[in-house]
């Protein structure tokens, strides 16, 4: 026993030692805790383990302020803005993995039991799901549950449809919305109740299908929902948290789900707060005064840019940064003059000070400098920088000299140019930045200005022939294609439609064959695949669609209180509330 | 046997309407008004700035307030500064001053631009749209009220049911609605075309809603007008209805649309701060004093200034123009200010 003593005390140092930094760790600043993750707390492999059960951090009201809360608490509906909320309420087959870091856009299996490999030539993807599961009502999740969700998907308004008309008889429902209500899938889904599997038939490949499937438009709801947008009232929830009451514009709470029991922590993980209450009616200036004075413990809305300096100043700790695939750019109508002249695109993209606009965004904390398509960190990303002095791989200042004399040749100088954007600060500002430097260049430039609801449309309408607007795109899933594919390719480009996603309307009918030819490896060798979309990003950049800008880093601001800030990079992640200390 | 109006022999002067000695009297009056006559400075000061506000840019600022200056120095004390400076924790930005001194006296906003410069123009812009607005209000109202008051019956029936139709919206309302419909194409009506950030666009719409509230009283003014008897006795004489409309009723019904015109101008050039401040009056990259207090509110914590200069100078404006409105009233109805002292002791 004298012997025991030394080895005891050391065991109960060591413990105490453990207690105290898990303890500092929880109250300590932001900045320390990104690196302290849930999954730390189990041992790995074990995907079943509720990490937050016996916690001593479970519990607690967490409060955010939000005024940009998106347009619907309807994953079926809503585009983006509430996707990181929805995230945590609803589940579908597939998940981007719940962590931070860039393995959080890895794709793992979610209310399916695995990923399916792809049979048929790439046509057919069959899942087997999760039996126990259930929505907050006490339904049990079915794969038929699935059929009606993207049934539902087409009866619903919106562009999004287009997202699942690659299945068999998918194109059919979106050529007739109006007839949408009779939208029957049942060739290109086939749901088996009793064998809990769900086949997916498609009418072509596609190599991101897996992507769009983890999607918020793929969440499983009851097959019995109403084929009808829910405006207040929210719908059966899978994930740890359901939506207990919505008023919009005033307010939101969530509290636990009592049916969620974590059956994949990867995918899925239970979640530390009890209750998550949101005020949806302050502005970003009052939100941050809130969390500033410890009254709120998140603001979701960016920090006002006047308020940048003196938060991040007063409040080092509690800031936390992390890196977006957002690419800001200035959008060139490729169909109608000036910008259907090569040379006039390429002297826009040479002239641009690049580093003055990072700046203006809030600094190169915030914003990193971009001359190409796709952003760091995202798959067959090599950096490539032709619009600068000297060309290479970053950008390092902007080229008057070659900018005038292209403009020169293109003979397009005193040509009208019209700049669409939006009332906002920000929008203004670089519009007047750009109006600035297509006078320099020998322009007539001038702005519209349209409401927000209107102008995304009104660009997107080729036959308003917009010329130049401030755009951002933040893909939808980590694959190349929803750039260069959607955005600046063909598959996006329809004319005369406001579902049209390619701004710049461009379409290079030899840079659509590689894009072809990329997609079609991707589904048989991805590694082979990644060169092809590195050249066409190249081969795009040199069309200049855009004028790309910089790529926007997210900025958090949170309470004291907040423990655990986990940052996660997938389009439905961002601050993973759920994973977040409040006690 | 109906007999056909003639010309009187003799051209009289028929009516009491305001003669030269009644203007100069009402001139003498308001230059006893000291109220008034302090605030017509401040006008003439306000007005003489704004339109200074070129030679101030380029002579004394140096620079242009139209433009980005994003990445521009400036030489204060000897020394060469950024305009904007990167804030020391890399996050966010800070532009110059206020220096009260030279170069961005009042400081810069976040393009850079020289605030103090841009009040001027603003002031300039606040001010066209004002008077311009109001002006044409009057121009209309005066029009559309003689008309309606003069003829009656149905002309004034149908005028006065399609102006309260205009009157039954509320004014910020309706001229919002005008100015999103007309920002996205600008107006078109035939071989008229007016451009979305021409000036002319704030100045039709504020006009187009300010006249009933013109043209009501103007039309109150000519029903009462054409009861006096020197008008009775001007058609007896047999006076022709364009002499009648523009020798007997139109003088008498003139000052009382003197008296409310400062008055229309402090409202359009309020209308005009508020449409701008919500981005659907004067287009950037223009300035007027409600796009800067609008560019302001942004920084109201670390460049209250932006917003404030701007939003006192057009409480200033207002309440000089109330004022001499006021006096122009007394100065022509001297009636109306005696009404008003014995409401006053009634009511107290």
């Amino acid at each position: 026993m004298r012997y025991l003593r030394p080895v005891i005390c050391s065991f109960l140092l060591a413990l105490l030692v453990t207690t105290l930094t898990a303890c500092g760790g929880s109250s300590s600043a932001t900045g320390e805790t990104t690196t302290e993750t849930t999954t730390t707390e189990t041992a790995p492999g074990d995907q079943t383990t509720d990490v937050t059960l016996d916690s001593p951090h479970r519990g607690g009201t967490m409060k955010v302020v939000w005024n940009g809360f998106g347009s619907s608490i309807d994953p079926g509906v809503d585009y983006d803005g509430n996707w990181t909320l929805l995230r945590i309420t609803n589940d579908g087959l597939v998940a981007w993995k719940r962590v931070s870091g860039q393995d959080g856009n890895t794709l793992v299996p979610n209310l399916a039991e695995e990923l399916p490999i792809p049979t048929n030539g790439g046509l057919t993807y069959t899942f087997k799901v999760r039996k126990g599961v259930k929505f907050s009502t006490g339904q049990e999740v079915k794969p038929s549950d699935f059929k009606a969700t993207i049934e539902r998907q087409f009866k619903l308004p919106g562009p999004v449809a287009s997202f699942y008309a690659v299945l068999l008889g998918g194109a059919a429902c979106e050529a007739s919305p109006a007839a949408g209500k009779k939208c029957d899938l049942g060739k290109g889904i086939i749901a088996d109740d009793n064998a809990m599997t769900l086949t997916f038939k498609l009418k072509h490949q596609d190599a991101d299908f897996l992507q769009k499937l983890a999607l918020p438009f793929a969440y499983a709801l009851p097959a019995d929902t109403s084929p009808k947008e829910t405006s207040v009232t929210p719908l059966p929830a899978t994930g740890p948290y359901m939506i207990e009451s919505y008023k919009p514009n005033v307010e939101m709470v969530m509290v636990r789900n009592p049916e969620f029991t974590q059956w994949s922590r990867d995918a899925q993980p239970n979640g530390y707060p009890d209750r998550i209450e949101f005020n949806l009616a302050l502005t970003p200036n009052e939100g941050t005064t809130q969390v500033e004075n410890g009254d709120a413990d998140w603001i979701a809305d960016q920090i006002p840019t006047d308020r940048l300096g003196a938060i991040s100043e007063k409040y080092p700790e509690q800031i936390a940064i992390n890196p977006n695939p957002q690419v800001y750019h200035m959008v060139l109508n490729t169909q109608v003059p000036p910008f259907d002249n090569l040379k006039v695109r390429q002297a826009l993209n040479y002239a641009t000070d690049r580093k003055a606009l990072v700046q203006l965004w809030g600094g190169p904390k915030l914003a990193e400098v971009t001359c190409q398509i796709l952003p760091p960190n995202f798959p067959s990303y090599k950096p490539y920088c032709p619009w600068t002095k000297n060309p290479g791989e970053t950008w390092t200042a902007p080229d008057l000299a070659k900018a005038k004399k292209l403009i020169a040749a293109s003979g397009t100088k005193g040509m009208k140019v019209v700049v669409i954007g939006t009332p906002d600060e920000s929008t203004t500002s670089f519009d007047l930045y750009f109006i600035d430097l297509l006078k320099s260049l020998g322009y007539d430039a001038s702005r519209k200005t349209l409401q927000s609801s209107v102008e995304y449309p009104y660009v997107q309408d080729s036959a308003n022939k917009a010329q130049i607007s401030r755009s951002y795109w933040y893909p939808d899933y980590p694959a190349p294609a929803d750039f260069l594919d959607i955005v600046v390719g063909c598959s996006g480009y329809h004319p005369n439609s406001t579902a049209n996603p390619n701004l710049s309307m461009f379409c290079d009918p030899a840079i659509d064959a590689k894009t072809r030819a990329a997609l079609a490896k991707q589904i048989t060798d991805p590694a082979a695949a990644v060169p092809l979309w590195t050249e066409i990003d190249r081969l795009t950049t040199d069309a200049a669609p855009w004028v790309p800008l910089f790529v926007a880093s997210r900025l958090d601001f949170v309470s004291p209180r907040i423990g655990n800030f986990q940052y996660n990079p997938s389009v439905v992640g961002g601050f993973m509330i759920e994973s977040a200390w409040v006690q | 046997m109906g007999v056909a109006p003639t010309e009187p022999a003799i051209d009289l002067p028929l009516s009491p309407g305001p003669s030269r000695g009644t203007w100069a009297t009402a001139v003498r009056r308001l230059r006893r008004d000291r109220a008034a006559m302090a605030t017509l400075v401040v006008l003439v000061v306000i007005v003489t700035s704004t339109l200074l506000a070129p030679v101030y840019a380029s002579r004394v600022a140096q620079t242009d307030p139209f433009r980005s200056n994003l990445s521009g120095t400036v030489e204060i004390d000897g020394s060469r500064v950024p305009v904007i400076r990167p804030n020391p924790s890399g996050l966010g930005s800070t532009p110059i001053g206020p220096t009260f001194g030279r170069h961005f006296f009042l400081g810069a906003d976040t393009q850079g631009r020289d605030v103090a410069a841009r009040i001027l123009y603003g002031g300039r812009a606040s001010l066209i749209v004002g008077v311009a607005a109001a002006l044409l209000t009057c121009l209309i109202a005066t029009g559309i009220g003689l008309l309606a008051g003069f003829t009656g019956g149905t002309t004034d029936a149908v005028i006065f049911r399609a102006l309260d139709i205009v009157w039954a919206f509320p004014i910020y309302l309706l001229a919002i609605a005008l100015s999103t419909s007309l920002l996205v194409q600008g107006l078109k009506i035939g071989p008229v075309a007016v451009d979305p950030n021409s000036l002319l666009l704030p100045i039709l719409i504020i006009a187009v809603v300010f006249v009933p509230y013109v043209a009501r009283p103007v039309r109150g003014e000519v029903l009462a007008v054409r009861q006096r008897e020197y008008v009775e006795a001007a058609i007896a004489q047999g006076a022709r209805r364009r002499r009648l409309l523009f020798k007997e009723v139109l003088p008498n019904v003139l000052p009382s649309v003197i008296v409310i015109f400062p008055l229309i101008i402090a409202t359009c050039i309020l209308t005009e701060s508020a449409l701008s401040f919500l981005s659907i009056g004067v287009q950037p990259p223009q300035a007027s004093w409600g796009t800067i207090v609008n560019d302001g509110q942004n920084q109201l914590y670390t460049r209250p200034l932006v917003s404030i200069a701007p939003g006192l100078l057009i409480a200033v404006t207002i309440l000089a123009l109330n004022v001499l409105g006021d006096g122009v009233r007394d100065a022509l109805d001297p009636r109306a200010k005696i009404r008003r002292r014995k409401r006053r002791a009634r009511d107290s």
